[in-house]
């Protein structure tokens, strides 16, 4: 059974619905990442989660127990904000200690392990120091060292490396994945960065207008996107619509305005029921009418845009069916206006919803 | 250029000697030696600042107008800090016009609210005086209090009050041990600059006083009417001091921008 569990969940702004009929299933230990653009309801689901909001309809279950009405200051849920929220007022011992005397912990316990949490994260040393006088890197572990040290049932992350320069968000993103992995906590990560979320995630969410879209491995997702909506978001640019399907075992065949194209049923292929064909522009073949010989999976039109990519060329390429978008290395770029080819090899295309 | 920047100076300097001129007499003129009220002095004599010490009712007064203002001070602390949380931190239905009317103090004419005080509270409910004035300097000093107070507030990120809440604490414990500690510099110039306003206070006091209960401003205007020495000098030089310091304390704690801007 899934640790926690949002059912049929619904919040609302003022009669205006954020998440409706909201489902998700997360597994113990697992970090799972809600991924979308703004204003998809990612960061309204993390507060619900932790507390901030309250649910209008629906249940939120942990480990089998309610916790739709329990305030958020009763949960043990550790959180990590977007800036950090430290106590300004108070040193990184006494921040990182905040939960523990709330908790009428003792002070040698306190000691010892707001101690071990800095040395976890690296910051052993720096217990006398207030928030201002820290780094942007140094803030964040100790809000996440803040967050630890409760011992969380649940660690929730929003957005917690967009300000931090690029570099260091990458390191950091390890280093959250580590600490995650080496506790096994449980947790839950807010972000836009598609990047970030597949590096570190067991599984994404990828959300948009209030539901989640697909829900799966990283690499599952970013193989086989599901819907129109996740395949855009993860660079298939090119869509075919389909006006019929044939399937023949593992072989499907579809038709558009009597041009054929082949795909591949894969296991993995979660929108394969659908009609409209995915592909991204590095799968998709270009050559001129001579290299590329005429048949199945194939499409002839004009190099309308052509644009320096560094290590390839990227062509805007019109045909019957609309236009396309492709990559190509070469050393003469096609011009402008030349009859080109595109061939669309069948394993590449991707069939969503 | 140069031609223009001198005219500058010199207009400058006209104003800050419109400004600061009449203190300046005032200041001199406070250690006239001779009975009458004069300037330039004649002469160099602190008797009259002795004199104040001695004249009774001043000494009365200056008690009741310290009482009045600390004690109103506390009470528009009490009201106003949660006020000010609450305008700053929850949406309500009629916050802007409530804001409105504590953003600006100055809106309504002193007269006008010592004159409604002294018909609604004295006249009709039968206050005791003292129990009237103290109402009075509290509602005097609440819109400082909470404008003050509320732009403390607005400096502060709410994430970190979230942060406590997601730690366990309860919202008391995260207004007294998080929130509380960080707006301590904002509450402090909020009760010393309603307090100034509070003890400088003339127009509510004069409605608000009766036989026996006076406040040092009222006391000096009684005294002024009667008697023309220099006394009245020196206590000015006095409060313009204490003055002085209560603003030099404010400029320290966050700076006299906070109030000048908005």
């Amino acid at each position: 059974m899934a640790l926690l569990s949002l059912e049929k969940v619904s919040v609302a702004y003022e009669n205006q619905y954020i998440l409706q009929n909201f489902d998700l299933s997360v597994e113990k230990g697992q970090l799972i990442s809600l991924l979308g653009p703004s204003g998809c309801g990612k960061t309204t689901t993390l507060r619900l989660i932790a507390g901030f909001l309250e649910a209008k309809e629906g249940k939120f279950l942990l480990n089998g127990k309610d916790y739709t009405r329990i305030p958020v200051n009763k949960r043990n849920f550790g959180f990590v904000f977007q800036n950090y929220a430290l106590f300004p007022h108070l040193s990184v011992y006494d921040n990182v200690a905040f939960g523990l005397r709330l908790r009428k912990v003792k002070e040698p316990e306190i000691r010892q392990r707001v101690t071990k949490v800095l040395d976890a994260v690296s910051l052993a040393g720096f217990e006398q120091r207030f928030p201002k006088a820290l780094s942007g890197g140094q803030r964040q572990r100790v809000a996440i060292a803040r967050a630890l040290v409760i011992e969380p049932d649940l660690l929730l992350f929003d957005e917690p490396l967009s300000n931090l320069d690029a570099n260091l968000r990458v390191s950091m993103r390890v280093e959250i994945r580590r600490i995650q992995q080496e506790l096994g906590i449980t947790t839950i990560y807010v972000s836009h960065d598609q990047e970030e979320c597949f590096s570190i995630s067991d599984r994404v969410a990828i959300m948009n207008k209030g539901i989640i879209e697909q829900l799966d491995r990283p690499a599952a997702i970013f193989k086989y996107p599901k819907t129109e909506f996740v395949a855009r978001f993860i660079g298939f640019n090119n869509f075919i619509d389909f006006e019929q399907r044939s399937d023949s075992g593992d072989e499907i065949e579809l038709k558009a305005k009597d041009r054929i194209f082949r795909a591949v049923r894969h296991p993995g292929m979660s929108g394969a029921n659908g009609r409209k064909g995915a592909i991204r522009p590095d799968d998709i073949v270009v050559g001129t009418p001579e290299e590329i010989e005429a048949g199945v999976g194939c499409l002839t039109g004009r190099v309308k845009v052509s644009t320096f990519l560094g290590r390839s060329y990227q062509y805007v390429v019109e045909t019957e069916l609309g236009s396309f978008t492709a990559n190509k290395e070469m050393e003469s770029p096609f011009l402008s206006g030349q009859e080109v080819r595109l061939f669309f090899p069948r394993e590449k295309l991707v069939l969503v919803e | 250029m140069q031609e223009n920047n001198r005219g500058l100076g010199l207009f400058t300097l006209l104003v800050y000697l419109f400004l600061l001129g009449p203190l300046v007499i005032i200041a001199l003129s406070s250690f006239e030696p001779g009975t009458v009220l004069k300037f330039p002095p004649t002469g160099f004599s602190l008797r009259w600042y002795q004199k104040i010490f001695e004249v009774e009712m001043f000494m009365k007064t200056f008690k009741t107008s310290m009482a009045v203002s600390l004690l109103g001070n506390l009470f528009a602390l009490l009201l106003g800090i949660p006020a000010a949380y609450a305008l700053s931190r929850f949406p309500f239905k009629g916050k802007d016009a409530l804001n409105a009317v504590f953003l600006s103090p100055v809106l309504i004419p002193g007269i006008v609210l010592g004159f409604t005080m002294l018909k609604f509270l004295i006249v009709t409910y039968h206050l005791p005086i003292y129990t009237g004035l103290l109402v009075g300097h509290t509602v005097v000093m609440l819109p400082f209090i909470i404008r003050v107070v509320e732009s403390s507030l607005a400096n502060f990120d709410f994430a970190v009050e979230e942060a406590a809440l997601s730690l366990g604490a309860g919202r008391l414990q995260t207004f007294f041990r998080v929130v509380l500690p960080n707006i301590k510099s904002g509450i402090i110039a909020a009760v010393l600059i309603a307090f100034l306003e509070s003890f400088n206070n003339v127009d509510i006091s004069v409605f608000m006083t009766g036989p026996g209960v006076s406040t040092l401003p009222i006391q000096m205007l009684t005294y002024v009417e009667n008697y023309f020495d220099p006394t009245i000098a020196a206590i000015s030089v006095l409060l313009m001091a204490l003055t002085a310091v209560l603003m030099f304390v404010i400029e320290r704690l966050m700076g006299l921008s906070y109030f000048t801007k908005r």
